[in-house]
């Protein structure tokens, strides 16, 4: 498992494996946004949270058909799944590979994207603790997508049409959280709910990945 | 030996619905027309919201039907998973454009009876977004059995997508109410009788209710008889090249 | 230790394909099998190797004993020889990856990335991963292909000694190893017929 796990990180670091990717479309939404809405700080701060929370959602989708599709190419998924070692764990490393390449980047570079959108000074800590908590729930649900869509040519946009209704009740409590956070409003409601849905995504949800990716392999 | 399980041999589906649709269609007809004749012309009109309020048989029973046309095939895909059986997950993927509809009737009912009564269209209340997440959710479900080839890899993934997906509906439905609290009224039908509609408007919902259910029932009777039909043609084609 | 197939029949795209395949895999032996494009060889190897289910019969083989090499190499074109080997090495709970890098003539090509060998080189580095899995049932798919004359030889000997350790192979090829001590099977006789007309509205299959 914890091979598995080097291998996907360290092809992500080499050419080509798209580390980063999801940082700079990251980047260019967080700039994008005012040019769309305005340059008033107060209306940029108002909105950061949610903007923020948008933004690295979106990032994350964009990465998720790299999870199965690359070594659904070259084979070595047919491979792995003669290997010993159980799909359910498979799917949990590759989620897990997600979430380290792209999910804690967001939420590492979070910090100087909330400057850039003038994120009030008390929004920092539950933004990026909210971040914290939920993008590995993106990621796990992002992985259950791309399992199911997997053995399909032009995928990609089948797959954000699955997974967008799923992100909806880890948006919501995270966007909240942070909104809630910016407010100076008790934030333990929301970050309990989300701490919930993360837990449970990643209790649950590799056994449904796991049975679709076998699906998909016959 | 007779048991429910014979229903699920496509010969002796379409066999049995042969003689069962026509009654539904007809009954189905017979309890809308009633029920919508009567809500709309026998009814008198609301004191506070006039005449609008008779959108309420059109509303009430169609959101109903979106939910349950999402129950039926959460059961069907179970079924399927459990026993295999092929006219059950047809049948689920014969309700889903169904069911999609029903929502579509639901929000567009609902935008129009809003318009008057909270003088917006659109709100972003907890049941109107519920219901568009729903919306989303029979988008996919339809997306991924048009995009998969084989039938059988399309019927698991779909189960899969359809149990993993009511989870998650659920908990969408109460992530919004807490994101949100709405402008919608409470429960049309509940036990509470505090709560429920006022008895002269209950009667004719309630057969307006009925003929949903059994245009429900005789609309996925039909699909369900028409993907048969599509399925078995695709499997004689694949025979005749395999030669 | 070996597999014992009986009364198998397997389907492709929902379609049966092959039907009543029984055959019996000893140790220490290589069944090769034959039959024209399209009868279904990969597919039977694939429901040997567990990827897919079997519409009916039976597989029998020891938990574990299995490894499985498909058309496509699955190796990584970023990563090293020696990285792709080592992985697969890992996985499979083994240690050492030297004697699958000398079988196949692969130790001057250690450090090149996977993605700058040519179409035999990669086969063989493909086929060097049977040897570190340290599994003693080999399913193969076509191993020999894009591989020269000279590559053929060295597979053959990496068979004969794999066999020689009480291994053995099942392979689909239509090349000749010179495997003389290997045993044939023409699956073209399992070839599954068209079902009765009046039994096709019960089922779809």
């Amino acid at each position: 498992m914890i091979a598995l796990l080097i291998r996907d990180l360290k092809l992500a670091m080499r050419a080509g494996g798209g580390f980063g990717l999801g940082l700079a479309f990251f980047l260019i939404v967080v700039t994008l946004v005012p040019f769309g809405v305005g340059p008033k700080s107060s209306l940029l701060a108002a909105i950061a949270p949610g903007i923020l929370w948008l933004g690295a959602l979106l990032a994350c989708l964009l990465s998720l058909d790299r999870i199965f599709a690359l070594d659904w190419e070259d084979g070595s998924l047919d491979l792995l799944a003669t290997a010993p070692l159980p799909m359910e764990a498979i799917v949990s490393v590759k989620a897990l590979a997600h979430w380290l390449t792209t999910g804690l980047p967001l939420v590492l570079a979070t910090p100087v994207f909330g400057l850039l959108l003038n994120l009030p000074l008390a929004g920092y800590t539950p933004l990026i603790l909210s971040l914290l908590i939920g993008t590995p729930a993106l990621s796990v649900i992002g992985t259950f997508g791309a399992a199911l869509t997997v053995g399909l040519k032009r995928g990609g946009l089948l797959l954000s049409l699955l997974v967008l209704p799923l992100y909806v009740p880890t948006l919501i409590f995270g966007a909240e959280m942070a909104r809630r956070g910016v407010a100076g409003l008790d934030i333990t409601t929301p970050m309990s709910m989300l701490a919930g849905i993360t837990c449970g995504t990643i209790a649950l949800l590799p056994f449904a990945s796991a049975a679709a990716l076998r699906v998909n392999l016959r | 030996m007779s048991s429910i399980w014979e229903y699920a041999n496509p010969k002796k589906f379409i066999q049995t619905t042969d003689k069962v649709l026509p009654w539904v269609s007809i009954l189905s007809a017979l309890a809308l027309v009633i029920g919508l004749i009567w809500g709309f012309f026998f009814t008198p009109d609301d004191y506070r919201q006039g005449s609008t309020v008779k959108i309420i048989y059109l509303h009430v029973p169609s959101a109903l039907m979106a939910i349950n046309a999402w129950l039926m095939m959460l059961v069907a895909s179970l079924i399927w998973i459990v026993r295999r059986h092929h006219v059950s997950a047809l049948a689920a993927r014969a309700a889903a454009p169904v069911g999609m509809i029903m929502t579509v009737i639901a929000l567009v009912t609902g935008a129009i009876w809003g318009q008057p009564m909270w003088g917006t269209w659109w709100a972003w209340d907890p049941r109107l977004t519920s219901f568009l997440i729903l919306f989303l959710f029979y988008l996919g479900y339809m997306a991924l059995w048009a995009a998969i080839e084989n039938d059988d890899t399309a019927a698991d993934l779909t189960s899969v997508l359809c149990l993993v997906g009511s989870v998650f509906a659920l908990l969408s439905r109460y992530a919004v109410n807490f994101w949100n609290q709405g402008l919608h009224q409470g429960a049309s039908l509940s036990l509470d009788k505090e709560e429920n509609v006022a008895d002269v408007f209950y009667h004719p919902l309630l057969i307006c209710i009925a003929g949903f259910v059994l245009l429900f029932i005789a609309l996925v009777l039909l699909r369900t008889r028409t993907e048969i039909r599509a399925r078995r043609m695709r499997a004689l084609l694949a025979r005749e090249r395999m030669g | 230790m070996g597999i014992e197939v009986s009364d198998l029949s397997v389907a492709r795209g929902g379609i049966k394909v092959l039907e009543g395949v029984s055959f019996k895999l000893a140790p220490d032996r290589v069944l090769i099998l034959r039959g024209p494009n399209g009868i279904g060889k990969t597919t039977l190897l694939r429901a040997i190797a567990g990827l897919q289910p079997p519409l009916g019969g039976t597989i029998s083989c020891a938990p574990d004993s299995l490894v499985y090499a498909a058309h496509a190499d699955g190796l990584k074109a970023t990563l090293s020889v020696v990285e792709n080997l080592t992985f697969w090495a890992q996985v499979f709970g083994t240690k050492d990856i030297s004697p699958a890098m000398a079988a196949f003539d692969l130790t001057t090509l250690a450090d090149r990335p996977a993605g700058a060998l040519s179409a035999g080189q990669k086969r063989r580095l493909g086929l060097a991963r049977l040897l570190v899995t340290g599994r003693p049932i080999w399913i193969l798919d076509e191993p020999t292909v894009s591989l020269d004359v000279d590559a053929v030889a060295m597979f053959a000997g990496a068979v004969r000694a794999h066999l020689a350790g009480g291994g053995s192979a099942l392979m689909a090829t239509h090349i000749d190893l010179g495997l003389t001590e290997a045993d044939t099977l023409d699956i073209a006789g399992f070839r599954a017929k068209a079902p009765a007309p009046d039994d096709f509205d019960g089922a779809f299959l």
